[in-house]
């Protein structure tokens, strides 16, 4: 009875700092996105994400986005202690706006691409990964 | 961390003229997020590579602001539009104050 006792009370301790880890990382993403936006409203299409369904390590998960006309793309997790992932801005040099790297994801959730054109508007695509090993360690 | 940080880069050898190339990169590199905590509970500090640049004579063709979401070994991979002969430079800032960089010519064919 004594173990069950103190097992119940870990228990209850883990799901608590479990169920309160997601809300400063959605605030912390809306901040970045409207920072990135700089105000204008986002959009939709012109922007396509390419992530894997499902993910067996989150440690390096391959995203690609392509943004035909972006002057820069931002790159977030939306359940990552740190929203954003990398911002990218392209130069006159530029041969096309795509980008792909491998990201870390903390656990299962939305990839979010968001891409400011030239004119200022802002796009956003989602691809839901689902995340089979977490990639943060600790 | 300066002394493994090993820069790959794949860029064809030629071009012709107004072409768009791939160019893929990747460098040796842990970036130690600040998230992991050690055996004894205490935080590792950050040591990522926070930005990577890639010019091609003089132009700018990317820059990237990296936060640790990125794996380890950052990859990246875009596109470069080849006018003229020329040659790429690529620059990647660490943490640490670091910069490793690497060059690669083009020819047009």
């Amino acid at each position: 009875m004594r173990h069950s006792r103190r097992q119940a009370l870990g228990l209850g301790l883990g799901g608590l700092v479990a169920a309160a880890l997601p809300f400063p990382a959605s605030a912390a993403l809306e901040d970045a996105i409207a920072v990135f936006a700089g105000g204008a409203a986002v959009g939709a299409g012109g922007i396509t994400i390419d992530a894997p369904e499902i993910a067996e390590n989150g440690n390096a998960v391959p995203v690609s986005v392509s943004a035909p006309g972006a002057v820069a793309i931002m790159l977030l997790g939306a359940g990552n202690p740190e929203p954003v992932i990398a911002r990218v801005a392209f130069g006159p040099g530029a041969g096309g706006q795509s980008f792909a790297t491998r990201v870390r994801l903390a656990r299962t959730q939305d990839v979010v691409a968001l891409a400011r054109l030239a004119d200022g508007s802002v796009i956003e695509a989602r691809a839901a990964v689902k995340v089979t090993i977490g990639g943060c360690g600790g | 961390m300066a002394a493994d940080a090993k820069p790959r880069v794949k860029v064809p050898k030629t071009a012709a003229a107004g072409e768009v190339v791939v160019i893929k990169t990747l460098i040796t590199h842990k970036m130690e997020s600040g998230q992991r905590k050690d055996e004894a509970g205490a935080v590792i500090p950050r040591s990522i590579i926070n930005r990577f640049t890639c010019d091609f004579n003089g132009v700018n063709v990317v820059d990237v602001e990296i936060l640790p979401s990125v794996s380890s070994n950052p990859y990246f991979e875009f596109e470069a539009r080849v006018d003229a002969a020329g040659e790429f430079r690529f620059t990647w800032y660490d943490d640490d104050g670091s910069v490793y960089e690497d060059v690669k010519a083009i020819t047009i064919a």
